[in-house]
């Protein structure tokens, strides 16, 4: 395995309360006159009053945040909204009413023309069947967001060699996509989406495409690339436990709205709903559970040391050698707490 | 599109019961109606609406004086001209007459045309650039083929009206389709023309061209273009529409402008459907390449059409297999270009990245270099040519003198107890029960709209005084339609049944589609001279091959885990074929049916020339007398026809897919 989730995570846990991008009651209906009928319902908009009025709610009021440097999960099953919500963030569709903010500035309020240069230059996005480009080979995919802006092709070239190394691609950059696996294809739509450097990356279940193998492969190449970029990421999912293995912070949707959003953590210990518990049920909780969460006061002795992002299941090694108790310490190294091996040993558990 | 099981009977009886309340009274206006009410039988002259005048009136008035402010009518048409004339000026010198200085005899030739063997290896090169050494050595046989049967300057006349045509059509085609798919209106608004610029015989139309363009090869190409277009903005409408939305998502997001959007992302992922676009319209200007020649495209149609008319069989079937020599050319090179495998990009100078290019090119100097010294390289010499239409002459007229009697025989029995009693029956039914019959069956299978549209098309035929020459023509196509489902429903069974039949069968009826359609003609006027049953020998030779082929289709496209049910439950092989496999393949069978009288009535103008008295005579007298309203008038009839037709069935057959379960749209 490559660096812990873990680790990334703390290490830019400091630059995580500056937000990059926030919803505010987003609503997309489809269908005739959306945004009359929505409102004309007012606080009456229920599933069932939208459908009545022969529209199809996509997206319900949703209001979230994203940080900046955080991996933000959209988990749902299929029909949930989720990618109609991530293509409203992008505004590749209209919101039928809400709030987009991308770094305060309201995306709603842009002209096209602002659109055209934010998403050419502050956005990038990989797609569930990577959208790759038949007719351009991979260094042609890679460097047509760049040619697309007018980048000089020696310029736009050697980008896009740097990003396809990035990827681990170097030497197919002559292969046409029709040529690639699974795989392959989509560290080319990755590849492609951080050619232009984006603040913030969109990626729609880029993994839901790939056998399950490959797909645990390109998450823990997805973890190691954002160890090197530390980017503002959107991240859509329907896999649970892709979303456990990959999130900062997960937001659950059914039928259109958000049942819950939290850290995983959270997400394990607390499930809001029976729907929520359905997925977290089969979560062993010491593999999301941190440190810090089960710490109690420090009081006496403690063998050895422990950050507190440390999930439980990482943890647990350090009682191996017999120690009943382990001191907890912020990232400044000081310790805030005591981790005891009760506590590690009922999670462990299942408790 | 309506959902045919939806429409209830009538509360309480039986389905069938409609159909005794509209048949008894429409069959006792047929029998005991004509002295009451004999409006019913013949419309009377009073009422006809003068449409053909209308229309002679408004070209007249179009080409004389109509103006849009800037610019008169008749500028426009000439502006077009030009357009489509300079290029064909170029290519035809190119190609056939070479440079010339001056004008008629006092010409001075600057520079000779391509010589045989550059136009030869140029496009076995592109055969060998676009689908590898088969295709090239297919190619080369092809032309090779032409020059051999000394069909060459006829065959690089039409082959350069083609190439004129074809990226002309192509472009228009897409510029619409792209229109289309952008605006919703747009596609709405031109939905109906394509249909009606595809279902009217082009002859219909030929006479208006003429009329605005003049005789030439001008107005060929123009007439070929609304014949080949229409497919080429359907293609491209739905191509554009079936890029998967992840691809346009991209496009956006990576912040394309609404022209990089069109030509960077959508077109090039659209390419291979286009291409089945571009292919359709290589077809359909060959198909036309005679139609054409009678306003004066040059070349093979004009060879095929001169031999006609001197009952040279042999001549014509020569010049006839060079369209279909080129056809296949063309068509194996489209469709090898539109698969093309890449491999990786070529570097290096443009010497080194375009070898093909550089290799005809090459060639082109060296040939007309060295044709200056050695002229058989220039022009493929008389000497060398080939000719078999002495011996098909030959063999026509051994079969006259042996077999007069026998073919006589069997002509006067089909027209006596087929063609002439059916004939005789149509021509005696009242226009409104006709009308009130379709329009029922329309509402029966189609919903109250459809209904409407076929008892308005119905009386249109009628009030425009056409309705007993439309009754010959649905009398001349129902007799060959039938004829043509009965010959290819047993073929297409059989063919079904065996793979290896049907790559014997296939390749006839793909024989049969290319051969231009007055080849047919020709061997037929010969055994049995002119009239009906000529024409009908005719328009089921060319109106075959979709019987067949749906046939084949729909049997084979029949779900085999089915089939095996059948089996298992202990069906013989012919109650699997009658009780499952015909019965599930009746949709595609239909629209066989539905294709096989659309052949059928696009055979009718050509008939015409043998001496039928149905709307095509009606449209080809038109043309000779270039009266473009009797003309187009006569060919919207036949369009009608067309359209009712087309609708009924494709109503049947979604129909039947709705019982069968198969679901979908029909294609």
């Amino acid at each position: 395995m490559t660096e812990s989730p873990a680790a990334v995570r703390g290490a830019v846990g400091a630059s995580a309360d500056k937000i990059t991008l926030e919803c505010r009651g987003v609503w997309k209906l489809f269908g005739a006159r959306a945004g009359e009928v929505l409102r004309s319902l007012g606080s009456g908009a229920t599933v069932e009053a939208i459908a009545a009025a022969g529209l199809v709610p996509a997206v319900r009021d949703v209001s979230l945040s994203v940080r900046q440097g955080e991996i933000f999960v959209i988990m749902g099953l299929s029909g949930s909204g989720k990618s109609t919500l991530v293509r409203l963030m992008s505004r590749l569709i209209e919101p039928t009413a809400g709030e987009i903010l991308f770094n305060g500035q309201n995306l709603l309020a842009a002209s096209d023309r602002e659109m055209v240069e934010i998403r050419r230059h502050r956005m990038g996005m990989v797609f569930q069947h990577f959208a790759l480009l038949p007719h351009l080979t991979v260094l042609g995919n890679v460097a047509f967001p760049l040619e697309v802006q007018g980048v000089a092709r020696a310029a736009r070239e050697e980008r896009a060699r740097q990003m396809i190394a990035l990827v681990g691609l170097g030497g197919r950059e002559d292969a046409y996509p029709r040529q690639l696996s699974g795989g392959q294809q989509q560290r080319v739509g990755i590849a492609r989406s951080l050619a232009v450097e984006p603040e913030l990356w969109f990626l729609d279940e880029p993994f839901s495409a790939l056998d399950p193998l490959i797909r645990r492969e390109m998450q823990d190449e997805f973890i190691r690339l954002q160890s090197v970029l530390r980017k503002t990421i959107v991240f859509i999912t329907h896999d649970f436990d892709e979303a456990i293995r990959l999130a900062d912070r997960i937001a659950i949707m059914k039928d259109g709205a958000i049942v819950q959003q939290g850290t995983p953590e959270e997400l394990v210990m607390n499930p809001a709903t029976d729907y929520v518990r359905e997925f977290t049920q089969a979560v062993p909780k010491a593999k999301v559970v941190r440190a810090d969460s089960v710490m109690v006061a420090a009081e006496g002795e403690a063998a050895g040391t422990v950050a507190a992002r440390t999930v439980i299941a990482d943890a647990a090694r350090l009682f191996l050698g017999g120690a009943a108790v382990v001191a907890v310490t912020d990232a400044a190294g000081r310790v805030i707490g005591h981790l005891r091996r009760d506590d590690v040993t009922r999670l462990l558990m299942g408790g | 599109m309506a959902d045919a099981t939806a429409i209830p009977g009538p509360r309480g009886l039986p389905r069938w019961a409609g159909w005794g309340l509209v048949l008894l009274p429409c069959a006792a206006l047929w029998l005991w109606g004509a002295p009451a009410a004999p409006w019913a039988f013949d419309w009377p002259k009073g009422w006809t609406i003068p449409a053909a005048r209308w229309i002679t009136a408004f070209t007249r008035w179009l080409l004389n004086d109509a103006t849009f402010g800037l610019f008169t009518f008749q500028e426009l048409t000439r502006f077009v001209a030009g357009v489509i004339d300079a290029p064909y000026r170029i290519v035809l010198s190119l190609l056939s007459t070479g440079f010339l200085r001056g004008e008629g005899s006092t010409a001075v030739e600057i520079t000779p045309p391509l010589s045989w063997v550059a136009v030869i290896v140029s496009f076995a090169l592109l055969g060998l650039w676009a689908g590898g050494r088969g295709l090239a050595l297919l190619v080369a046989a092809c032309f090779l083929f032409i020059a051999v049967f000394g069909q060459w300057q006829s065959a690089m006349v039409t082959l350069a009206s083609i190439l004129v045509a074809v990226p002309l059509g192509v472009a228009g085609g897409m510029a619409l389709g792209v229109l289309a798919w952008r605006h919703l209106w747009f596609s709405r608004a031109i939905r109906p023309v394509l249909d009606l610029m595809q279902t009217i015989p082009v002859f219909a139309y030929l006479v208006p061209i003429l009329f605005l363009f003049g005789f030439g090869p001008t107005a060929a190409v123009v007439a070929t273009l609304i014949y080949a277009m229409p497919p080429m903005t359907r293609v491209t409408e739905l191509a554009l529409h079936r890029v998967p939305p992840e691809l346009s998502d991209l496009g956006r997001m990576v912040g394309c402008t609404r022209r990089q959007m069109l030509w960077r992302v959508m077109v090039p992922s659209a390419r291979e459907a286009l291409m089945v676009g571009v292919n359709q319209v290589i077809m359909l200007s060959l198909n036309m390449v005679i139609i054409a020649s009678m306003i004066g495209a040059g070349g093979l149609g004009f060879d095929v059409l001169a031999a006609l008319r001197r009952l040279d069989f042999g001549a014509g079937l020569e010049a006839g297999f060079a369209i279909v020599a080129l056809a296949v050319a063309l068509d194996r090179l489209s469709q090898a270009v539109a698969v093309r495998g890449r491999g990786a990009p070529l570097r290096g100078g443009p010497l080194a990245r375009h070898p093909y290019l550089v290799a005809s090119l090459v060639t082109i100097a060296a040939a007309a270099a060295i044709g200056f010294v050695i002229p058989w390289v220039q022009s493929y010499p008389q000497a060398w040519q080939l000719s078999t239409g002495t011996f098909w002459s030959r063999v026509v007229e051994w079969i006259n003198v042996n077999f007069f009697d026998t073919l006589e025989a069997v002509k006067n029995f089909f027209l006596l107890n087929l063609l002439v009693p059916f004939k005789r029956f149509l021509a005696g039914l009242p226009w409104l029960g006709v009308a009130a019959l379709l329009a029922f069956a329309g509402w029966r299978s189609g919903g109250w709209r459809l209904g409407l549209l076929i008892a308005a098309l119905v009386t249109l035929i009628a009030a425009t005084g056409q309705w007993e020459k439309a009754m010959i023509t649905v009398y001349l196509c129902g007799i060959s339609v039938a004829i043509a489902m009965l010959i290819g429903l047993p073929i297409g069974v059989l063919a079904a049944n065996s793979d290896r039949l049907w790559s014997w069968v296939r390749v006839i009826i793909d024989t049969l589609q290319t051969l231009p359609s007055f080849v047919y003609l020709m061997p037929a006027v010969m055994l049995f001279r002119v009239g009906d049953f000529t024409a009908m020998i005719a328009i089921v030779a060319f109106a075959v091959a979709p019987a067949i082929r749906y046939t084949v289709l729909g049997l084979k496209g029949v779900d085999p885990r089915l089939i095996e049910a059948g089996r298992a439950m202990g069906c013989s092989e012919a109650q699997i074929l009658t009780r499952i496999r015909l019965k599930l393949a009746l949709p595609e069978i239909l629209l066989g049916l539905n294709q096989t009288i659309m052949f059928a009535l696009s055979m009718l103008v050509i008939t015409a020339l043998v001496g039928t008295r149905d709307l095509g005579q009606e449209v080809y007298i038109a043309l000779t007398k270039a009266d473009p309203g009797r003309g187009l008038v006569a060919g919207l009839a036949v369009a009608f026809i067309a359209i009712v037709a087309d609708r009924l069935i494709h109503a049947g057959a979604q129909a039947a897919r709705g019982r069968l379960g198969l679901g979908g749209s029909s294609t």
